[in-house]
């Protein structure tokens, strides 16, 4: 009931769409009715060209997203557990965290040439700084008393990262990661576009560039999904992964 | 003064102190918290800590704990200096709620000082199984904080300082947010669970009657900076009890003397 609701506006708005585009009979190389679409999706599906691209694009966005997302797990954890190492690198970190991934396309292409080398590293890079700062608000934001408790227990460094402090923030470092991830398929997917012949982004460059609105569209649409389907994954994972920790973070 | 004459003693009876805080002086940024603190206290002692806030008794039980080092002065345990937390000395927390692991049932929570201190996790079953028995948790081992009480929750506590099978047990406001009930229950609880062990404490507390009910010695601060104003001698016969404990003229007269004391510093 709720989907059928939620459906009604999207499908009256495509209907709208095919019988305009059908009753004036333009013939456009930007537009496409719905039906054109959904067929150019089809034919994409079908001759593998979609789940190809589709692979490139989430290999690079993913690979980037766990060496970015990881590294700065390990960092925000030094960052929020060592405030010395946090204040000395502060001043670092506001002057690199402002500078849009994307502007490093060209620097990227320079040292790295075109592959999956240099989009990793650039995905790498953009999800790095989300993460980041979630991670360290949120080590900041433990219970001094739970820190408390773990120094009296006398806890070794690792035993209290791996008891104590990563289980009070997982709920925050899973919202960070979902931030992260859809930023890793927006770099990714725009690195595809801007230069690299790769993925996605390559494959609607190509469409609009030979004037295909019809795969156009339908790339479009797919990315939407695609983007949509990982967030739905990860909150599942959540839910599923750290039922009593996610739970917590719920109840306080 | 009525006539139970505090005695102006802060030495400890007992030739060697377990514990002892010598000239402590404590400053958090310019603000003094403590002032010159003297005060020893002996193996298997109950002493119990009172006075308004601001008058430094949860910072002295800090650095008995070793959370917190003094600006002045040393503390010492065992004749040795206090420069961290000690497998020995075990600290409940006041405020439950916020020292258990939300994520960890009752029995994942005792299991986490036993995993602290090494305890192979074969034997920790049959251990958290005695310890939640001790507290009378036994049938709650597989519930998560959220789902217990707070005295439940602070049973838990118990049951993890118990884990570190400790000599010092140092309390901070352990019972203040519990109903009188509850309160009371927990006081003989803990009484119970003190005298088999033969475990020292100090007893942060406001409530001076709980105090009295289960000190040997009840240590009396002024605020602002936190000095030690007088200590009680409390000379009631053990073990206590509820009822006739606080109904007998000793315990009255104690209750009356600390009373008077406290509004004369307020004054």
């Amino acid at each position: 009931m709720k989907l059928l609701k939620a459906l009604v506006l999207p499908v009256a708005l495509l209907i709208v769409w095919e019988i305009a585009m059908r009753v004036s009979g333009v013939q456009s190389d930007s537009l496409a009715a719905p039906s054109q679409i959904a067929v150019a999706f089809y034919a994409a599906m079908l001759d593998g060209t979609i789940p190809r691209r589709t692979a490139e694009t989430l290999r690079a966005a993913l690979t980037g997203l766990a060496i970015g997302g990881g590294s700065a797990l390990v960092a925000s954890i030094v960052l929020g557990l060592v405030p010395p190492v946090a204040r000395l690198m502060q001043f670092s970190i506001e002057v690199l965290r402002p500078v849009p991934a994307v502007a490093l396309i060209p620097v990227a292409i320079l040292s790295l040439g075109f592959g999956y080398g240099m989009e990793i590293s650039l995905v790498a890079f953009a999800t790095f700084w989300p993460v980041l700062i979630y991670g360290h608000a949120a080590i900041a934001n433990i219970e001094p008393q739970l820190l408390d408790v773990s120094r009296v227990l006398r806890l070794s460094t690792f035993g209290r990262v791996t008891k104590v402090v990563l289980p009070a923030t997982l709920p925050r470092y899973f919202v960070a990661f979902r931030l992260a991830t859809a930023v890793s398929l927006i770099v990714a997917v725009t690195v595809e576009i801007a230069a690299n012949p790769l993925g996605i982004g390559y494959e609607l460059m190509t469409a609009s560039q030979s004037l295909h609105p019809d795969l156009m569209f339908a790339l479009v649409l797919w990315i939407g999904l695609v983007g949509w389907g990982l967030n739905g994954a990860l909150l599942l994972a959540q839910r599923r992964l750290f039922g009593p920790a996610a739970m917590a973070e719920i109840a306080r | 003064m009525p006539n139970v004459s505090p005695l102006p003693r802060t030495e400890a009876a007992g030739a060697t102190p377990l514990i002892a805080f010598r000239g402590v002086s404590h400053v958090f940024g310019t603000r003094p918290v403590l002032q010159d603190i003297n005060l020893t206290v002996g193996k298997s002692e109950f002493v119990c800590m009172v006075g308004p806030s601001g008058c430094g008794k949860t910072t002295m039980l800090r650095m008995v704990g070793g959370l917190q080092t003094p600006t002045v002065g040393e503390v010492t345990f065992g004749g040795k200096r206090v420069t961290g937390p000690a497998q020995e000395i075990s600290f409940m927390f006041q405020d439950y709620s916020k020292a258990l692991l939300p994520w960890r049932t009752a029995a994942g929570n005792v299991s986490l000082a036993l995993e602290a201190s090494g305890v192979p996790s074969g034997e920790r079953v049959a251990r958290i199984k005695d310890l939640l028995g001790k507290v009378g948790l036994a049938n709650h081992a597989d519930h998560f904080p959220a789902q217990l009480s707070g005295g439940m929750q602070q049973r838990v506590q118990i049951a993890r300082c118990l884990a570190q099978e400790p000599s010092v047990l140092l309390m901070d406001e352990p019972f203040g947010a519990l109903d009188a009930m509850t309160r009371q229950a927990l006081q003989d609880e803990i009484l119970r669970i003190i005298e088999a062990s033969r475990t020292t404490v100090l007893f942060v507390t406001h409530d001076l009657e709980e105090a009295i009910y289960l000190g040997d010695r009840v240590v009396a601060l002024y605020p602002n900076p936190g000095r030690i104003a007088q200590v009680f001698e409390v000379d009631l016969p053990k073990p206590r009890n509820q009822l006739t404990t606080r109904e007998s003229p000793a315990f009255l007269r104690l209750r009356r003397a600390l009373f008077d004391f406290i509004r004369e510093g307020e004054a």
